[in-house]
Order: structure tokens, then C-alpha cells, then sequence
């Protein structure tokens, strides 16, 4: 049974974009709340009540405003050495926000690229490609990042490193497939007989095509790289303290677990808040991109 | 996330009769395995030469040495032979079951290994049932009802124990249920009244042979915050998952015929749709594997649980690298041989693979 | 009485632009032994119609009648579970997509004999006899063996042959067959079209054709219903239409034809008629 629909002038890319994007409220939000916790990342120093670093040691273990014994001047509480949670979460968020941009910049270049040859070239190139992301897959991730950074050294910059590599391998399999279903059709033999070069075909012919299902992966890869740093700070291989960072910081608050609860709970609030956002607006950018999943 | 493209999936083959044709499927899939593995060996090979520092000072644990005492070590390691030879060296090793030993205790990493890894298996058998007697319903539920408040509701929890940060999550239900509640234990594996041998390595089953009064209810009130934790993004991953595949399946025409048939909803979801959704949910399920043990690292260190996630986690800190080297070919190991054992069963509940 | 009346069906689907009217009005009667063509466009509601007088459209569709029964029963007033003990035994179903409809993990011969053990008191192995005497009679070869098969080991035509003799189980009353030849080779609809004859003659069943294809009317259909775009527009027993039809709409309709055709291209209604003029000529 088809419906018949009345077709009005075919709206732009970016209106119908934005048309599926706000059919899901959940993406709506998870795009505010992303944009707010970017705006206090950027202006992080106008907005933090505090210095992140500076310790009060007249105010150590300060409940958070609303519970008995808290200051307004301490939004939520201060930790074991007298410096305000609220500031130092402001300040954490460019940390985890930095990691994102620079882990999924990182993986999403190097893995299109390996990718892009993979399902350009096949062959004996495909092959060893998709063995060695094999390879990459058969450790978990997290136990490969410790690993890495333990090779290289604990730090920020390693569990970085270590955390793009981890997420290769997903969008070198998703370049391969997306190029290999792309390089069959008509549009693009049709460009390879008009005369278009290899490197012309793969940049500008095939890869336009594949983009949809990177930008989504995209999202939930940043995501993750905000988890799995957060993990490695917890664990102690990450940022080193007395870095703001938030898996960090709950590395430290461990200790307070059973006499300061808010010590633990906001980092991980905050972490939760931030990558909930995000891949709320990935479910929104997978349903306004994929044009399978429009209609449903 | 849907799986891709079918390039990934096991090879069809023809239509066959008998057993030869899934004897041949595992065949290809283990000579797919080789290459792998020879890689994966050879990371771990390579990852303690890589090491800043001095091999023989990391491989020997001593600090100071003079240089006689340098050559000797390096002699005794083999690390003076060429690196091609000590690779297959390694590799010889491998395959007659040697790890290398701890440079710590001195004890042989598979030995450690095998006592360690009931624990774990445990843990994360309790979790992946856990997440699935509970992400299956909730997905086809969530399909079923689809666009109501309780699908909305289900798939909001779900994309919050998908973003969820183990590790805290893990930390705010020992505040709640050990701390102000008082129920649960806080570390460990069962309390320390009880002893008994290892029996299987699996407590619940050890606790009951065991015998002893409440030593089986002990066990489970240590397992079940950490199974708990464990559970959720793969719960969470289990339902998102099953509840786009029922969609799918629920809008093919065998679903129509199945009602035109006369049968009741309850035989319709639960039998012609589900067993369709299905297929794809364990591959999920299988995926989760990978995602199950590097959750267990966080939560056997969140909880003290002595399974190999924590045994990893304390060998990186104590820089017994033999360890770390010994355990990554372990474990690495395990998840490919999970992963053919994912596909053969995909095999078994898809006919179309099958014949 | 007839076996089916419906009169004055309407459906509407609530979509995202509006609720959607895809039957308007729509009355039918079919007789015991009797064979009714409900011809039309693809979009005209015909298919919808009777999934409507079955209970088999989703809850987003709203569906209202002034009379449905089955054997004088009222199908919209009975509980759900009433209506369940009705379909799939008294009034049966087959479908365009034979392969698509049936399910892919199961067992052809599980497929069929599970209508044997929801509707009658069978036992197994008496199930199991039933379904080789089904599969006979629909004419698949070897019925013991294909029984253990599976939809994709059997051709488009085999498999609709299966979807026949599942219908056929518990000997229905009423047969609606959707399109039932649509997706099969030329030279196997003319085998599945004779054989669906066969059987509706055998068992004196009524039978629903619904079909675009103005031949395969003129091979089954005793009396044609017209159907465009929810509304029916003409009914006429078959040698009247196909000698005089009536409404302008059947008439564009026939001249359709790909015999008909000119040069190189088809006629299309659109080339004769306007929405108001079909409708003007249109019964009740």
C-alpha cells in the first residue's frame, strides 16, 4: 500500500537536514546541553567561581550548597584539599572536550584513509589492512590503551594517542565497506570512463557518497574517547593530577567514597551529562543522515 | 549501531546436507584466525621490547646490576640472540602453553591465569545473562510499544547505561547500597568466615558444594553490584539493538502471514518475529565480549575482584611487564576463540547460512 | 446470506501529514462457491480493504463499517480472540511476496503445521499426515522431504504453492488471494492461477482475487468489483464489464491494455481521465 504524498519544492540540504535533526527532541536537547557545556569550556576562566587550582584550607571537604553546612560560594562542595568542584568540572570539561576533537580528528583522518584504500584497491592491500584491524579488535580496548600508555607514558597526550588508535579499526571497516558498495555503481564507473584519475574518484566521486555513516560513527567515536579517557585517568594512566580532569578526579576523590559523597559523585555526573549529550545527537544525526532509517 | 555491510559476516556457502559444510565453515574461519594470531603474538612480543628502559633490568625486576651480571642475565633471557630468534622462540613457547613467568613472584603467567580467570568468567557470565534476560524483553517491548511513553522510557534508560562511565556508576552504587544502606559488600569475592577449596573457581557453584550455611547467599551478595555494573552497557547495547531489529522484522511480510494465520500477538512477537530479530542480536551479544572484559577491568578494580581485569591492571602498576606480556596473548587469545565460537552459533540459527 | 458482507468500509491511517483515507466507502458480498475480483490501480485500497475485513492492519489504522460479517457474524464487534479462532481456518489469506511471506527460520512443514495444531484437535503425527495430503494436492513432489526445507531452498512458485496449501489447511470457507501471481514467471502464474481454481471448485470455496492484471479477471472472476483510489467505482459480473463497461474509469481501464498500445509507448489513465471525471460515473 503506497500513500500518495503531494511533493512541495524539494527544501535544501540543510532545512531538511535540520527538519529530521528537530523531529528528535532527545537530539534538540542533547545538542543544548552539548553547546552549553562547549560555551563553559571555551570561557572557562569568565565562568569558573574559582581558581581550579587554588586550595582553601579553611574550606576542605565542603558539602555542596544544598546540603547542611555548604556555602554559596562553593556550588558543589569542595574536595580533600579545599578546591572548588564546580570550577575545577568547568575547567575539566575543555579537558574532555579537547580529548574528544582530537581523538575522533585523529581517527577519522588516518581511518578513511586506510580505509579508502582498502575498498579502493582490494587485494592483497585489503587484505593485510583488515588483517591488522583484526588484530587491533581482538584486544579490548581499554586493556590496548593501558597497555599503550604504559609503552609511552602515562599523560594526557598518550592516552590520546593510544585511545585513536583503539578506534581505528571501526572506521576503516566502515570507509571499506561504505567504498566497496559505492565503487560498483553506475555514477561512479560512468566518472572512471569520462576519464577521472584514481585520486579524483576516491576523494571526490566516492568518498562525498560514504560520509553519512562516518559523521554518525563520528559522534559516538568522540563520545567514547571522552569514556575511555575519563577510564584511563581513573585508572591513573591518564591526565596526571592535579590536572581537572574528570576521570582523574574521581581517581582522587576514591578515598572520601564513604564521608564526602559529592567528592565522587559530580565528576562522574559531569561525564555522564557530556557524553549522554552527545550521543543523544548521534541517534538525531543517524536519523536526519541515514536515508533507510527517514521513513521509518 | 546496526553491523554494516555483509562483508563481515561469515561466508555463505551453498546449499549442502550434513555436517560437512559447518565443519568446513569453522575451518575457514580458524585459517582466518592464524594470521591473527601470528599478529597478536607478535604485539606481545614486541610490547616489552618497546618498553623505554633496559630489557634485561625489566625482564630481571633487579634495579641495579653490574655489567658481568648484565651479560649473564642477557645471555639467560636469550636476549642476545637476533630478534627473528627470539620471536620464534616466543612463538615456540606459546604453543607448548609457556607464557613467561611473573617477574614479581616468579609463578608461570598461565598457572595465575587459570586460577584467576573462573572469577572473571563468572563475573562476566552473570552479566551477559544479566543483560540479556533483561535486553531482549525490554527491546521487543520497546518495539512492540513503539512511539508510547514506555518505548520512550526504555530507550532513554538504555542510551543512559550506553553513556554511562562504568567506573563511577560502579562507585555511586557502593555509596548507595554498602554505604547508607548497609546490604552489600564493598570488595572481594565472598566474606572472609567462609573457606573452602576450589571446586570449579566459580563461587556460586563452590559455595553450594561447599555446603557450609549461608555461604552460597554471601557469594551472591558480593557478585551482585559487580555484576550490576558489569551488565550495563552491554544491556543497554542488547536492547537498543534488538528493538531496531524487531522493528525490521515486525514490518515483513511472514510477520502478516504469521497473523493471518490466527495466531495469538504472544506467538507472532514472540516466535515468527523474535526469532528473526534474533540473527542480528547475536552478533551483538558476541561483539559484547570484547566490551565485557575491558569493562571487568574497571570494575574488578572498582570492586577488588580478583579476576585477570584487575590481575592486568596491578601487573602494569608493578611493571611486571612479563605478566602484561603473558596475559595480553591470553586474553587476546580468549576473544578470538569467543568470537568463532559467535560465529559458528550465528551459523546455527540462521538456516540461511547453514544450507 | 452471503458469506462475507461489508458495507460501507472506511479506513484511514494517521500519518505524520494528517490522517490518510485509503478505502471510502466500500461495500462487497461474496457467496459460497463464488469467485469476486476486486480489480484496480496499485494505491486504489483494494489490498487494504480486505486486510481491514480480516483484522490484520496495524493500530495506526481506523477502521469503521456500517455492516462486516463472515457467515452473518460481526467481525468488528467480536473480541480479538474470537476472531483469531476465524482467521487462518474459516477465512484465509495469501499474499504477493510468496517468498517474502513465509518465514525464513523455520521449516516450510513447521509453517504449515502449526495452523494444523491452533485450529483442530490433530495430533502429531496426524498433523504431520495432513501436511503430505496438503502438499499433494497442491502439487509439490516429494512432500515428505520439502516438508524440512526451508523457504529459501524453494523457487517463487513452490513457495506460493505452500502459502496455498497452509490457506487451504483447515478447508476455509472464503479464500482472498492477494496478488497472488504478481510476483511469479509468466509461465508459473497460469499454473498457480489454475490450480487456486482447481481448489476453490473442489471445495466449493468463495474466493477473493484481488489483481491489477485485467487477464487474470478474465480467467477467474465470476463478478468484478472496480476499485480507484479507495472508492469503488463499478460492479458488473464479468462479461458485462469486459463487454460493456459502464463507468468511464473501466473503460480507460481496458483500453489500458498493453494490447491496446500504439507505437512504442502504453496508455496511461491519466492520458484520458480526471480524478472528478472517474468518480462521477462511480457507484455505491
Amino acid at each position: 500500500m503506497t500513500v500518495v504524498e503531494t511533493t512541495k519544492n524539494p527544501p535544501t540540504g540543510i532545512a531538511e537536514f535540520w527538519f529530521y535533526f528537530s523531529r528528535n527532541k532527545g537530539a534538540v536537547i542533547g545538542l543544548a546541553v552539548f553547546l552549553i557545556i562547549l560555551f563553559m569550556a571555551v570561557f572557562a576562566p569568565f565562568v569558573a567561581p574559582h581558581d581550579p587550582s587554588i586550595q582553601n584550607r579553611e574550606m576542605l571537604l565542603l558539602p555542596p550548597v544544598l546540603s547542611e553546612g555548604g556555602q554559596a560560594s562553593y556550588l558543589l562542595g569542595t574536595d580533600a584539599v579545599g578546591r572548588d568542584i564546580f570550577s575545577r568540572l568547568i575547567y575539566g570539561a575543555r579537558f574532555s572536550l579537547f580529548i574528544g576533537v582530537i581523538v575522533v580528528t585523529l581517527s577519522v583522518i588516518s581511518g578513511v584513509l586506510v580505509g579508502l584504500v582498502a575498498g579502493y584497491f582490494r587485494g592483497k592491500v585489503d587484505t593485510v589492512i583488515m588483517r591488522v584491524m583484526d588484530i587491533i579488535l581482538a584486544f579490548p580496548s581499554l586493556l590496548l590503551a593501558l597497555v599503550l600508555v604504559a609503552v609511552l607514558g602515562p599523560g594526557l597526550v598518550n592516552a590520546m594517542i593510544a585511545i585513536s588508535l583503539v578506534n581505528l579499526p571501526h572506521f576503516v571497516r566502515l570507509t571499506r565497506a561504505a567504498v566497496m558498495t559505492e565503487r560498483a555503481k553506475d555514477y561512479v564507473i560512468a566518472s572512471k570512463v569520462a576519464g577521472a584519475g584514481t585520486l579524483r574518484l576516491m576523494f571526490l566521486t566516492i568518498l562525498p557518497n560514504c560520509l553519512a555513516p562516518l559523521i554518525v560513527q563520528a559522534t559516538l567515536a568522540f563520545s567514547a574517547a571522552i569514556l575511555d579517557a575519563a577510564a584511563l585517568g581513573f585508572l591513573g594512566m591518564g591526565a596526571q593530577p592535579p590536572t581537572p580532569e574528570w576521570g582523574t578526579m574521581l581517581a582522587e576523590a576514591r578515598e572520601f567514597i564513604q564521608r564526602a559523597w559529592w567528592v565522587v559523585t559530580f565528576p562522574g555526573l559531569a561525564i555522564l551529562i557530556t557524553v549522554l549529550a552527545i550521543n543523544l545527537m548521534g541517534d538525531g544525526l543517524r536519523d536526519a543522515l541515514d536515508p533507510k532509517l527517514k521513513r521509518s | 549501531m546496526t553491523g554494516g555491510s555483509k562483508t563481515f559476516g561469515p561466508p555463505v556457502f551453498q546449499r549442502k546436507k550434513g555436517l560437512a559444510p559447518m565443519l568446513r565453515f569453522i575451518f575457514g574461519r580458524l585459517a582466518v584466525l592464524i594470521p591473527t594470531f601470528l599478529g597478536v603474538s607478535l604485539i606481545a612480543f614486541s610490547f616489552i621490547r618497546l618498553l623505554p628502559g633496559d630489557p634485561v633490568m625489566l625482564m630481571s625486576g633487579e634495579r641495579v646490576m653490574s655489567p658481568e651480571r648484565h651479560t649473564e642475565l642477557m645471555n639467560q633471557l636469550g636476549l642476545d640472540r637476533p630478534m627473528y630468534v627470539q620471536y620464534f622462540d616466543y612463538l615456540g613457547g606459546l604453543l607448548t602453553g609457556d607464557f613467561g613467568s611473573s617477574i614479581v613472584t616468579k609463578r608461570p603467567v598461565l598457572d595465575d591465569f587459570v586460577n584467576l580467570f573462573p572469577a572473571t568468567l563468572e563475573l562476566s557470565l552473570c552479566a551477559i545473562i544479566l543483560a540479556v534476560a533483561l535486553g531482549i524483553p525490554a527491546g521487543v517491548l520497546a518495539a512492540v510499544k513503539r512511539g508510547t511513553w514506555l518505548d520512550q522510557t526504555i530507550m532513554g534508560s538504555a542510551l543512559v547505561g550506553y553513556s554511562m562511565p562504568i567506573f563511577w556508576w560502579g562507585l555511586l552504587l557502593i555509596i548507595f547500597f554498602s554505604g547508607y544502606l548497609g546490604w552489600t559488600p564493598v570488595s572481594g569475592r565472598i566474606s572472609l568466615m567462609y573457606f573452602f577449596p576450589q571446586v570449579t573457581g566459580f563461587m556460586l557453584i563452590d559455595s553450594l558444594i561447599s555446603g557450609q550455611a549461608g555461604a552460597f547467599k554471601s557469594a551472591l551478595t558480593y557478585l551482585i553490584l559487580p555484576t550490576i555494573v558489569l551488565a550495563t552497557i552491554p544491556l543497554a547495547v542488547i536492547a537498543r539493538q534488538t528493538r531496531s531489529a524487531m522493528l525490521e522484522v515486525l514490518g515483513e511480510d511472514y510477520v502478516r502471514t504469521a497473523r493471518a494465520k490466527g495466531m495469538s500477538p504472544f506467538r507472532v512477537i514472540g516466535v515468527h518475529a523474535l526469532r528473526n530479530a534474533l540473527i542480528p542480536v547475536i552478533t551483538t551479544i558476541g561483539l559484547q565480549v570484547g566490551v565485557l572484559l575491558a569493562g571487568a577491568i574497571l570494575t574488578e578494580t572498582i570492586f577488588s575482584w580478583p579476576g585477570i581485569g584487575k590481575w592486568m591492571v596491578d601487573s602494569v602498576f608493578k611493571r611486571d611487564y612479563a605478566v602484561v606480556q603473558g596475559g595480553l596473548m591470553l586474553i587476546a587469545g580468549m576473544i578470538m576463540l569467543v568470537n568463532l565460537l559467535v560465529d559458528v552459533l550465528y551459523g546455527l540459527v540462521n538456516p540461511r547460512i547453514r544450507h | 446470506m452471503s458469506l462475507l458482507e461489508v458495507e460501507n468500509l472506511v479506513v484511514e491511517f494517521q500519518t505524520a501529514s494528517g490522517p490518510f483515507r485509503a478505502v471510502d466507502g466500500v461495500s462487497l458480498k461474496v457467496n459460497a462457491g463464488e469467485v469476486l475480483a476486486i480489480v484496480g490501480e496499485s494505491g486504489s485500497g483494494k489490498s487494504v480493504s480486505m486486510l481491514a475485513a480480516m483484522g490484520l492492519l496495524p493500530w495506526t489504522a481506523k477502521v469503521t463499517a456500517d455492516k462486516l460479517t463472515f457467515n452473518g457474524r460481526d467481525m468488528l464487534a467480536m473480541s480479538d480472540n474470537d476472531r483469531r479462532k476465524i482467521i487462518g481456518k474459516d477465512i484465509a489469506m495469501i499474499f504477493q511476496e510468496p517468498v517474502a511471506s513465509l518465514n525464513p527460520c523455520f521449516t516450510v512443514g513447521f509453517q504449515i503445521e502449526e495452523v494444523l495444531r491452533f485450529h483442530t484437535d490433530l495430533g502429531k503425527k496426524a498433523r504431520r499426515d495432513r501436511a503430505i495430503e496438503l502438499f499433494n494436492a497442491v502439487g509439490i513432489p516429494n512432500p515428505e522431504e520439502r516438508l524440512g526445507h526451508y523457504p529459501h531452498q524453494m523457487s517463487g512458485g513452490q513457495c506460493q504453492r505452500v502459502m496455498i496449501a497452509t490457506a487451504l489447511a483447515c478447508n476455509p470457507k472464503l479464500l482472498i488471494a492477494d496478488e497472488p501471481t504478481t510476483a511469479l514467471d509468466v509461465t508459473i502464474q497460469k499454473q498457480i492461477l489454475d490450480l487456486l481454481m482447481r481448489l476453490q471448485a473442489e471445495h466449493n470455496m468463495g474466493l477473493i482475487i484481488i489483481t491489477h492484471n485485467m487477464g487474470v479477471v478474465a480467467e477467474t472472476a465470476d463478478r468484478v468489483i472496480v476499485q480507484y483510489k479507495g472508492r469503488k467505482i463499478e460492479e458488473a459480473d464479468v462479461l458485462s464489464l469486459f463487454e460493456s463497461p459502464k463507468s468511464a474509469y473501466t473503460k480507460a481501464l481496458l483500453s489500458a491494455l498493453p494490447d491496446n498500445a500504439t507505437g512504442d509507448r502504453l496508455p496511461t489513465i491519466a492520458e484520458f481521465l480526471t480524478d472528478q471525471q472517474i468518480f462521477e460515473g462511480a457507484v455505491r
